[in-house]
């Protein structure tokens, strides 16, 4: 390697830090780095991550805000993703870490030896498929991560009102903004089934978020459900009226 | 929890099997164990002897106890077979349930024996039939009766057996980040590491000692202050404690680990997953006789410390139990966004 690895260390501890600054200081001799930022946690990891400039990160796995795994699969949608290798004191994780396609996985306290082995492994392993990574977390993300001009937005999935199938992508509204998603609406439907209803083929609504339905009569061009008219949702804190389609009709009855 | 459990699908194994023969939630013996049946054909037989005795006019008491074994021999062994085979019925039944099936089925097999006796001798009964009948009550009655102070008389041994299972456990998620904490502070600043070598020596050895008797509720706080004192380390600024314990009895003795195990939970479900500050309160007023220790940490929907404490709060009431019976209590409550744990326990002198 030309160039020293550039390394961010991603911990809520701050001793937990400074340890592995202390032996990735010991490790510099044998293995070119520097250390280019720390995180507290997934959610400054991953803006971090986003300002580019990070070749490597080192990461905790239990943490507030957002843990190590999912910040294993907002890392795996990124169009340059760093090596992630998981820091954790103990091994409950291992195999769903592995499954997540770390480098490695390290148990604190860490041996130096043993960093300078996943460091030196960090150069030879290939970035996982982003989907595969998100099947073997199991576990629901609590942000959708938005590319925006190079940017990377973290949207809490709590706040989502409605997702639409558009084209190649998928509209995320929030009450404020609208954002485009480049997931599959199947896949997001699979991983947040729970919180959202499925009203149309393109259409998935945070079921919080239903204030209710109302019946209206067929504009006729946009939605082929034939003549007569048909219910539409009633989304809180925002004006627009979602269709519900024919098929997904026993959905206003059930609600 | 506890490391003794009975087993109802265990075949009899002889008797190597005794703690399970006589497992405390078992009343009812094992029927089917080897010692049991020495045990029972014992006691039945000394009842014979008793009843020859009393019958006896003085001259006849050998021909008096084989008549009263020729009748008493074949139900008891005929009783033995069913019990042992009815004992998975008997296991899934209460105390009092299996004691009823038994009086059935030793009335039903007495009645069976005495009408076979009527068939094929006539003329040679040796008891009349109230006699007859009220001897195998008798003798039904006081094999159970033996048991039962049997089994109570063997419980104590369960009890501090169940009480060294109930031992707390150390959390390995804490051990390890406190081991990677002192590493940390090693080179930057050894003193600081020192001072928490020490607090984790303390902690260590009451989690490790032999912890059956009570100690002073002072000697359990300055515990519980060490273990925060290491958190701290590791959290910083995001643990915040609140100590209101000016009303606390000065003399109350309580079960070791009463505390400790709860606060530790506190910090792993009530701060860890929190973003920024939490704060812990940790409250101790003196009521009468008794004191109150309660303590409250924040608490967010979707966390895991309800189901997480879930064990802490079983063993901590079985404990509880172990040492004060009814006179303690303890109980979770989630209010609004703080989950609270409220012990009640009696003020407990030390022994002179």
């Amino acid at each position: 390697m030309t160039q020293p690895a550039r390394i961010l260390i991603v911990d809520d501890e701050p001793p937990a830090r400074a340890r592995l600054r202390d032996l990735l200081d010991d490790c510099r001799e044998q293995f070119p780095l520097q250390i280019a930022d720390e995180a507290a946690n997934g959610i400054e990891a991953v803006e971090r991550i986003s300002q580019g400039g990070i070749d490597i990160v080192l990461t905790d796995i239990r943490m507030p805000g957002m843990d190590g795994l999912e910040l294993a699969q907002h890392v795996a949608r990124m169009e340059l993703p760093p090596k992630l290798i998981f820091t954790t004191a103990y091994d409950q994780y291992a195999v769903k870490a592995f499954e997540l396609n770390a480098v490695d996985y390290l148990l604190k306290p860490i041996r130096q030896e043993r960093l300078l082995l996943a460091l030196g492994k960090a150069n030879t392993v290939k970035p996982a498929d982003a989907d595969a990574i998100a099947g073997a977390a199991q576990s629901r993300r609590r942000h959708l991560s938005i590319h925006e001009r190079g940017k990377i937005v973290l949207v809490p999935v709590d706040d989502v009102l409605y997702l639409r199938a558009e084209l190649k992508y998928v509209t995320v509204r929030t009450i404020q903004k609208e954002f485009l998603l480049e997931e599959s609406l199947t896949r997001l439907e699979e991983e947040f089934g729970n919180l959202f209803t499925r009203i149309h083929r393109n259409t998935l609504v945070a079921t919080k978020a239903v204030s209710g339905f109302e019946k209206v009569a067929d504009s006729g061009s946009e939605d082929n459900d034939g003549g007569g008219n048909h219910w539409v949702v009633v989304i809180r804190g925002v004006p627009e009226r979602l269709p519900v389609s024919r098929r997904q009709q026993h959905v206003v009855k059930e609600f | 929890m506890t490391s003794i459990k009975h087993h109802p699908a265990a075949p009899p194994t002889g008797f190597a099997d005794a703690p399970a023969v006589l497992a405390p939630t078992a009343r009812l013996p094992n029927f089917c164990n080897l010692g049991i049946m020495l045990r029972l054909l014992l006691v039945v037989n000394l009842l014979c002897v008793a009843a020859a005795v009393v019958r006896s006019d003085g001259h006849d008491l050998w021909q008096q106890f084989l008549l009263i074994s020729v009748v008493a021999q074949p139900v008891v062994i005929l009783s033995l077979v069913a019990t042992c085979a009815l004992r998975p019925l008997l296991t899934r039944l209460g105390y009092w349930q299996g004691v009823a099936v038994i009086f059935a089925l030793e009335a039903a097999i007495a009645a069976l024996f005495w009408a076979l006796i009527e068939l094929l001798l006539p003329f040679s009964q040796p008891l009349v039939l109230w006699q007859y009948a009220f001897f195998f009550f008798f003798a039904t009655s006081v094999v159970l009766l033996y048991f039962d102070l049997r089994a109570r008389s063997l419980s104590p041994a369960l009890t501090e057996a169940r009480l060294q299972a109930l031992q707390a456990r150390i959390r390995p998620h804490f051990l390890f980040n406190s081991i990677n904490a002192v590493l940390s502070l090693i080179r930057a600043e050894p003193r600081r590491a020192e001072r928490m070598l020490e607090d984790m020596s303390d902690l260590f050895r009451v989690l490790m000692a032999d912890n059956r008797k009570l100690v002073p509720l002072a000697d359990e706080l300055e515990l519980c202050r060490k273990y925060l004192d290491i958190e701290h380390i590791r959290l910083g600024e995001r643990l915040q404690v609140k100590w209101n314990v000016s009303t606390m009895p000065q003399v109350a003795m309580v079960p070791p680990l009463i505390l400790q195990p709860l606060v530790e939970n506190a910090v792993y479900h009530g701060i860890e997953p929190r973003d920024g500050a939490g704060e812990l309160c940790i409250d101790i007023e003196t009521r009468g006789k008794q004191f109150v220790i309660r303590l409250t940490n924040p608490y967010q929907s979707g966390s895991t410390h309800v189901s997480g404490n879930r064990m802490a709060i079983a063993n901590i009431r079985e404990r509880l139990q172990l040492h004060f019976d009814a006179e303690a209590s303890l109980k979770a409550d989630v209010s609004a966004d703080r989950y609270i744990v409220t012990i009640t326990m009696p003020v407990e002198q030390q022994d002179v």
